[in-house]
């Protein structure tokens, strides 16, 4: 129906006014594809057995979706690429020596209990591919902190076993860790291109800016989760991170490893269990910065990124019922 | 629940109603903590599901028996009263004749004292009837409670340990979760799940807690 111009001011509709065509699935899509350089870092330095975990993982996600949704009568959503990611996500969080019961139990918690049981997609309170890992780090401690070597060729399993920098830090100290790679520059420039021990797809620091560049030019999320959580865990590990007093810690170091460039880019942006205003959302991330070195200094584990989100998930609601947004158009007593 | 006007009930129902219907775990989802506390093994979780059968059987017809004496104002904590002296006596049974296991789970055996569903059906059920029906509604209600327990042990035994009663079945390892305090509490809630769907599904029931809708 044609309507003449002048008389086109007088349309009303009801919002959203504006749209264009971004959807959950392409969204997921995107993600994944974001994480892709990661991944492949992983698969080069840990091996064909990196992609057989991460293979497991995905597998398990979709049967798990399919499964639930099958059995309480929903749609089946499989195909919008949230199983998907949920997957490759945990794959990348699993050590690459990890045995195929844990990639297909793990995912099954993360798809089936931690989003299905919920409400599915966008009712889950935490954020599914970590509660799968911390499910399979509490259920198999062992196999989970079995980390191998990174061997930067295609050779065969029986790879060596070796500790994390992040765990020689918390048992020798910093001094224990240049020894093992050499001399600081060494250590930073490993650190970066990935070459060190790790869960499969968090050790490529410059694979994951890549992905995480790409997502904030995309514009899928913005810069005030990861660089709040960053500088937090960097400011925090330069004051309390040294053994020689205060002001004496190793930011870099702290920045570059355990899980934290994966955690701060992918894990705690996620939209469904992160604050969703500004402000909210630098304090999660402050929250998820302060809790990571807490747990890292001073807990029992030597990486603490995926309970810090976790822990900081459930104060995603509280946070976001105290920073609501101004309502305009209301008088000023009924804005409160 | 008012049963005082329902003076044709027989025994056997009262017994059926406490293990099925009014399930303490599934069904009125109370008592929970030591639910989740003790059954990470079969024995500990058959042991403390028969103490609290004795309790509240014992409690209940206790009840029953002083309810025209008991004044309605004071009697929660006439209630207590007679609890706590049944608790008593088990825990001094238990620590007289199987030492070994009253080391493992005495906390427990004596914080029956407040579990809510005893207190629950002394409230409900046996200060309104007689010794008799009391009785069996106390039976009913700790065979209930017995079974809840050791469902939830079997599965958290053989999932966490590879091992029911202590011998081993599956030769496996195992999955630590399931021992520790939140393994409890998802397999409390699938099996809560599983039996709100049997209900739903077969029985036309809305499940615990009256859920519905999807």
């Amino acid at each position: 129906m044609a309507v003449a111009k002048k008389d086109q001011a007088l349309i009303v509709t009801v919002s959203p006014h504006i749209r264009n065509d971004e959807t959950v699935s392409r969204i997921m899509w995107t993600v994944s594809l974001s994480l892709l350089p990661a991944f492949v870092s992983g698969v080069y330095f840990f091996g064909p057995r990196a992609l057989y975990v991460t293979a497991l993982c995905i597998i398990g996600s979709f049967f798990s979706e399919w499964l639930v949704e099958k059995m309480t009568g929903k749609e089946i959503t499989i195909r919008d690429g949230s199983a998907f990611l949920t997957g490759l996500l945990l794959g990348m969080n699993l050590p690459s020596s990890a045995p195929f019961y844990i990639p297909l139990v793990s995912s099954f918690v993360a798809v089936a209990i931690t989003k299905q049981l919920f409400g599915g997609l966008g009712y889950n309170i935490f954020n599914p591919a970590l509660i799968g890992r911390a499910f399979a780090l509490i259920t198999w401690p062992r196999a989970m902190t079995t980390w191998l070597e990174p061997t930067a060729a295609f050779v065969g399993l029986d790879a060596k076993t070796t500790a994390t920098p992040l765990a020689i830090l918390k048992e020798g100290g910093m001094q224990k860790v240049i020894e093992i790679f050499g001399d600081k520059m060494n250590l930073y420039t490993d650190l970066l291109i990935g070459h060190r021990a790790g869960s499969l797809g968090e050790t490529s620091v410059i694979a994951l800016l890549i992905g995480g560049a790409f997502l904030i030019y995309k514009r899928y999320i913005t810069w005030h989760i990861p660089l709040s959580f960053l500088a937090t865990v960097a400011l925090m590990a330069w004051i309390f991170g040294g053994r020689e007093g205060f002001f004496t810690g190793d930011p870099i170091l702290h920045l570059l490893s355990g899980g934290l460039m994966l955690g701060a880019i992918f894990m705690a942006t996620d939209y469904v269990t992160c604050p969703s205003t500004r402000i909210g959302q630098i304090i999660f991330g402050i929250g998820c910065g302060l809790l990571t070195i807490l747990i890292r200094l001073k807990a029992g584990y030597p990486e603490g990124v995926m309970f810090a989100i976790l822990l900081m998930n459930c104060f995603s609601p509280l946070i976001d019922r105290n920073m609501k947004s101004k309502v305009f158009g209301l008088a000023k007593e009924a804005q409160k | 629940m008012s049963h005082q006007h329902q003076e044709k009930v027989s025994y056997w129902a009262l017994v059926k109603n406490g293990i099925i219907k009014e399930n303490t775990i599934f069904r009125l989802v109370i008592s929970l903590c030591p639910a989740i506390a003790v059954t990470n093994s079969v024995k500990n979780g058959f042991l403390l599901g028969a103490a609290v059968v004795f309790v509240q059987a014992m409690v209940n017809s206790t009840v029953a028996l002083l309810r025209n004496f008991i004044h309605p104002r004071i009697r929660i904590p006439i209630f207590m009263l007679i609890i706590s002296g049944w608790v008593t006596v088990v825990d001094m049974l238990m620590a007289a004749y199987a030492r070994s296991t009253y080391k493992e789970i005495g906390l427990y055996i004596q914080i029956i004292v407040a579990f809510a569903s005893i207190l629950a059906r002394a409230e409900v059920f046996a200060s309104k009837n007689k010794v008799g029906a009391s009785f069996f509604d106390g039976l009913g209600s700790g065979l209930g409670f017995l079974v809840a327990l050791v469902t939830i042990s079997f599965f958290r035994e053989l999932l966490g340990k590879g091992t029911l009663i202590g011998y081993t079945i599956v030769p496996v390892k195992p999955m630590l979760i399931m021992i520790l305090p939140a393994g409890g509490f998802l397999v409390t809630g699938l099996l809560m799940g599983f039996f709100n769907w049997i209900d739903m599904r077969f029985y036309g029931g809305k499940g615990a807690g009256g859920a519905g809708g999807h």
